[in-house]
C-alpha cells in the first residue's frame, strides 16, 4: 500500500463505513457535488447517491438536529461541520439535546460530528479553533482528536460504530502534511485508549493532534541533551485514558501536557487535577502546561506563531521540568 | 376524502380532551399537596390542539410534544400513570426520575421523541426523523409543536427551512396561545398570522381555530396525509389562548380581563360537547359513562404513582452512555440494494434546472433571463444589472453585473 495522507485516511474511513453499512449517511454543507470544502467527501456522491450524501443549508443546528433524528431510527449519520469553528452554532443542540438523551430517557444517538479544526494554517480567528474542551465538559459525548492517518481511519470507523454521539476533530494542519502507510482492509482503533508514541524514563509528555508531532520533535531534541521523554498520544479526550497516563507518570514521576487549545480550562488543567488526585505521591515536580495563549487565534503569521505552542516551547518546559 | 370525524372519532376526541383536562386537574391537586416535585404547566383551554392534531397521526407515525401537549401523549398511547410518575419524579416513571413533566419519550413502541426546555430544537430533530424514515422506506409522518414564543428561535427557522428543502414528511403545529410567559404575541412577531412564515420556506400552511377540535382534527388530518403523500412539510397555526399562567406559580395578571372572558366563553371541551349534544352524537348518559371511566382510570393511576418509590440515589451516576444496553437496528422497509452501490451510484450534477420556476417565476424570469437563454440562464451573456431601484436589463452600455444566482455563496 502506498502511504496515504491524513485527509485520505478520513475519506477512506467514511467510504468504507458507507460501503459496509447502509445505515451510514452523510450530511453537511457542500459535501455533495462539491465534495466538501477540503474534499474529504469527494467521490462519495458518485458512489452512494443523493439520498446518502446530503447537502444542507448553512444551518449547523439543523444539521446536528437532523442527524440526531436520523440516529433515533437506527441510522448512523456522519455530520460534517465545514470548519469545526462552526460547531458552536449548534452548541445547544449538541450539549442539551444530543448529549443528554441517553441519560434522561434512554435514547441512544449513534452519530458522528466531524470537521477540520486547529490552527497553524493562517485561517484566522474563525477558521482555526480548537473547541474540544467545551464538549469534554459535556457528559454523554465522546471526543476524539487523532494525530496520524492510521488512527484517523481506525478511530473514525470506531466512532461510526459507537452507540453514542462522537465528536471527531480533524486537525487541518495534518490533512495533507503527513503521510503514513495504513493496512488495506477493515480495522478499528478503540475509543478511549491513549497510545505511547515514544518510550522514555525521565518525564512524560501528554499531547494529541498536531501538537503530538510537535512533542515528538521536542523529544528528539531533548534526547540529544540526555533527557528521555515518554510521549503519549491521548487520541480520545472523553473518556480520558487515565490508566495509560497514570502508568507512565508512575514510571517517569514528571508530567508535561502540551495542547494547541488555549490554557485556561483546557484539558491540561483536568489532567493536572487527575494526577494530583491519583498520583500525587509519584510526582517529583509540578505538572506543567505548554498551550496556546489565552487569546483568540490571531491572523498575521508572526502573531499566530507567537500564539501557538511549538517544539522550542515544549523543549524549554521539558528542560525546566527535568531539573526537578 | 372527507376529513370530518365519524361518530366514533367524535367520541374519541371528546374522551381524550376530557382525559387531558382530568389528568391536569388531578395534577393540580397533587401540586397543592406538594407531591409534584418541580413546576406544573397547564394546557387548560388548549386541549383541542393537542388532541385534534395527535389524533390525525397513525400509530406508526412519530411525534415530539412540547411541555403542554399532555393530550397528544395520551392520544399516542401514554398511560396517565406515566405522566403522574414523571411529575412526581418516581422511580417507576419513564425517565426513572431523571427528568420531569412531559420530558420523556419512547423510540421503540410509541415513537415519541422527548422534548427539552430549549424551544425549537425538536424541529430539525423531527425533520431528521422524517428524512431518515423516508430513506428507510417507512411511509411515516413526523409531527411536533411549537408555541408563538418558540417560533422566535433561530432553530425554528433552521429546522423548518431544512425540512422544506428536503420536502420532509413533516407537520409543524404552531400553537399560538398568545402569551410567551408574559410577553404578548405582537411583541414576539409583528405579523397577524404566524402561519404566514410558511411562505418564506415555500411550504403550505393553514390557520385554524384552535378551540374547535373538529376543525383542528380535519386540518391536521389533511396536512398529515399531504405530507405522507410526499408533498412536503406543512405549518398549521392553531389560534387559542393559554388560560392559566406560564406555570402554577404565575397568576397571569398581565392578561386583560376582557380577553380572558372571551376565551373562557370558547372553552374547547364545552364547544365540542354542545356540538355532540346538538348533533345527537352524545347524551347525558353517554357523557356520564365517559366521566366515570376517566375517574376510575385516574384514580387507579394516581394511586399507583403515589405509592411508587423515589429512585435510589446511586441511579444518578448511571446511564450517561450506551454501553451495549441498546441494540441498534434500523427497520428497513425497502430493498437495501437500492441505497448501496452499484445501484445507488449516480452521476453528480448541479440541480439548477428548475431555476426561476417557482412562484412569480414568469415575472422574475422576464427580468433576469435574456431571450435565447435556457431556464438556468445558460446560452446568453450576463445582461442584468442591479440599481437602487431594483433590477433592470442592461442596454449594453454599462458594465454588466452577474445575476445573483451565479455568484458563489460566501460566509
Amino acid at each position: 500500500m502506498a502511504p496515504v495522507t491524513f485527509l485520505e485516511a478520513v475519506r477512506q474511513a467514511i467510504f468504507e463505513e458507507m460501503e459496509r453499512d447502509p445505515a451510514v449517511v452523510l450530511l453537511g454543507e457542500d459535501v455533495n457535488v462539491y465534495g466538501g470544502a477540503f474534499k474529504v467527501t469527494e467521490g462519495l456522491l458518485e458512489r452512494f447517491g443523493w439520498e446518502r450524501v446530503i447537502d444542507t443549508p448553512i444551518s449547523e443546528s439543523a444539521i446536528v438536529g437532523a442527524a440526531c433524528g436520523m440516529s433515533y431510527l437506527g441510522l448512523r449519520p456522519i455530520a460534517e461541520m465545514q470548519f469545526i469553528d462552526f460547531i458552536v452554532c449548534a452548541f445547544n443542540q449538541i450539549t442539551n439535546f444530543v448529549a443528554k438523551g441517553h441519560y434522561l430517557w434512554g435514547a441512544p444517538a449513534p452519530m458522528v460530528i466531524r470537521g477540520p479544526s486547529g490552527g497553524g494554517v493562517h485561517g484566522g480567528p474563525f477558521h482555526s479553533a480548537n473547541p474540544e474542551t467545551y464538549f469534554v465538559h459535556t457528559p454523554g459525548l465522546k471526543v476524539v482528536y487523532p494525530s496520524t492517518p492510521y488512527d484517523a481511519k481506525g478511530l473514525l470507523k470506531a466512532a461510526v460504530r459507537d452507540n453514542n454521539p462522537v465528536l471527531f476533530f480533524e486537525h487541518k494542519f495534518l490533512y495533507r502534511r503527513i503521510k503514513e502507510e495504513i493496512p488495506a482492509g477493515d480495522y478499528t482503533v478503540p475509543l478511549g485508549k491513549a497510545v505511547v508514541r515514544r518510550e522514555g524514563r525521565d518525564l512524560t509528555i501528554l499531547s494529541y493532534a498536531a501538537m503530538m508531532h510537535t512533542s515528538l520533535e521536542a523529544a528528539d531534541a531533548l534526547a540529544k541533551e540526555g533527557v528521555e521523554a515518554e510521549v503519549i498520544d491521548l487520541r480520545t479526550l472523553l473518556p480520558l485514558d487515565e490508566e495509560t497516563i497514570l502508568q507512565s507518570v508512575k514510571k517517569t514521576n514528571k508530567c508535561l501536557v502540551v495542547h494547541e487549545d488555549t490554557k485556561t480550562g483546557g484539558i491540561a488543567g483536568e489532567i493536572a487535577a487527575v494526577l494530583c488526585e491519583k498520583a500525587f505521591g509519584d510526582l517529583d515536580g509540578p505538572v506543567l502546561r505548554v498551550t496556546a495563549l489565552d487569546t483568540p487565534v490571531p491572523y498575521a503569521p508572526p502573531l499566530e506563531e507567537y500564539f501557538l505552542p511549538n517544539a522550542q516551547k515544549v523543549f524549554n518546559a521539558a528542560k525546566e521540568l527535568a531539573r526537578y | 376524502m372527507s376529513m370530518q370525524p365519524t361518530r366514533q372519532q367524535h367520541h374519541d376526541l371528546y374522551y381524550y380532551m376530557k382525559l387531558n383536562r382530568a389528568v391536569e386537574d388531578t395534577m393540580v391537586k397533587l401540586f397543592r399537596q406538594n407531591k409534584i416535585v418541580g413546576g406544573l404547566y397547564s394546557s387548560l383551554g388548549q386541549e383541542a390542539i393537542s388532541v385534534g392534531t395527535a389524533y390525525a397521526l397513525e400509530r406508526r407515525d412519530w411525534m415530539a410534544p412540547m411541555i403542554r401537549n399532555i393530550g397528544a401523549l395520551l392520544v399516542k398511547g401514554v398511560p396517565p400513570r406515566d405522566i403522574f410518575t414523571q411529575h412526581m419524579a418516581k422511580y417507576t416513571s419513564p425517565t426513572r426520575g431523571k427528568d420531569g413533566t412531559s420530558h420523556f419519550g419512547d423510540l421503540e413502541n410509541l415513537h415519541i421523541v422527548s422534548p427539552i426546555s430549549m424551544l425549537g430544537d425538536l424541529i430539525p430533530v423531527m425533520a431528521g426523523v422524517a428524512i431518515g424514515a423516508r430513506y428507510l422506506g417507512q411511509k411515516i409522518v413526523t409531527m411536533t409543536w411549537i408555541g408563538d414564543g418558540g417560533s422566535s428561535t433561530g432553530v425554528f427557522h433552521e429546522g423548518l427551512n431544512f425540512a422544506a428543502v428536503q420536502k420532509a414528511p413533516f407537520v409543524l403545529i404552531l400553537e399560538n396561545n398568545q402569551w410567551a410567559y408574559s410577553t404578548p404575541v405582537l411583541r414576539q412577531a409583528p405579523i397577524e398570522n404566524l402561519a404566514d412564515r410558511a411562505k418564506a420556506y415555500g411550504i403550505d400552511s393553514y390557520v385554524v381555530d384552535g378551540n374547535d377540535v373538529v376543525a383542528v382534527y380535519a386540518t391536521a388530518k389533511e396536512a398529515v396525509e399531504r405530507a405522507r403523500a410526499g408533498k412536503g412539510p406543512i405549518l398549521i397555526e392553531a389560534k387559542t389562548m393559554r388560560m392559566l399562567g406560564h406555570a402554577q406559580h404565575d397568576p397571569a395578571e398581565y392578561v386583560p380581563k376582557e380577553m380572558r372572558a372571551f376565551w373562557e366563553s370558547r372553552d374547547p371541551i364545552t364547544l365540542h360537547e354542545e356540538l355532540l349534544f346538538s348533533e345527537k352524537l352524545l347524551d347525558a348518559k353517554g357523557k356520564q359513562e365517559i366521566e366515570a371511566k376517566i375517574e376510575a382510570l385516574l384514580e387507579k393511576d394516581r394511586e399507583l404513582a403515589e405509592n411508587s418509590p423515589l429512585p435510589p440515589p446511586e441511579l444518578a451516576a448511571e446511564g450517561v452512555y450506551c454501553e451495549g444496553c441498546h441494540k441498534i437496528e434500523p427497520k428497513w422497509e425497502r430493498p437495501v440494494a437500492e441505497v448501496m452501490p452499484p445501484k445507488a451510484s449516480t452521476k453528480p450534477a448541479w440541480p439548477a434546472t428548475g431555476y426561476a420556476t417557482g412562484h412569480g417565476a414568469a415575472r422574475v424570469a422576464a427580468q433576469f433571463i435574456p431571450a435565447g437563454a435556457d431556464a438556468s440562464g445558460n446560452g446568453a451573456g450576463p445582461l442584468v444589472r442591479a440599481t437602487s431601484k431594483g433590477v433592470a436589463l442592461s442596454r449594453g452600455k454599462k458594465k454588466p453585473i452577474k445575476p445573483a444566482a451565479s455568484r458563489r455563496p460566501g460566509r
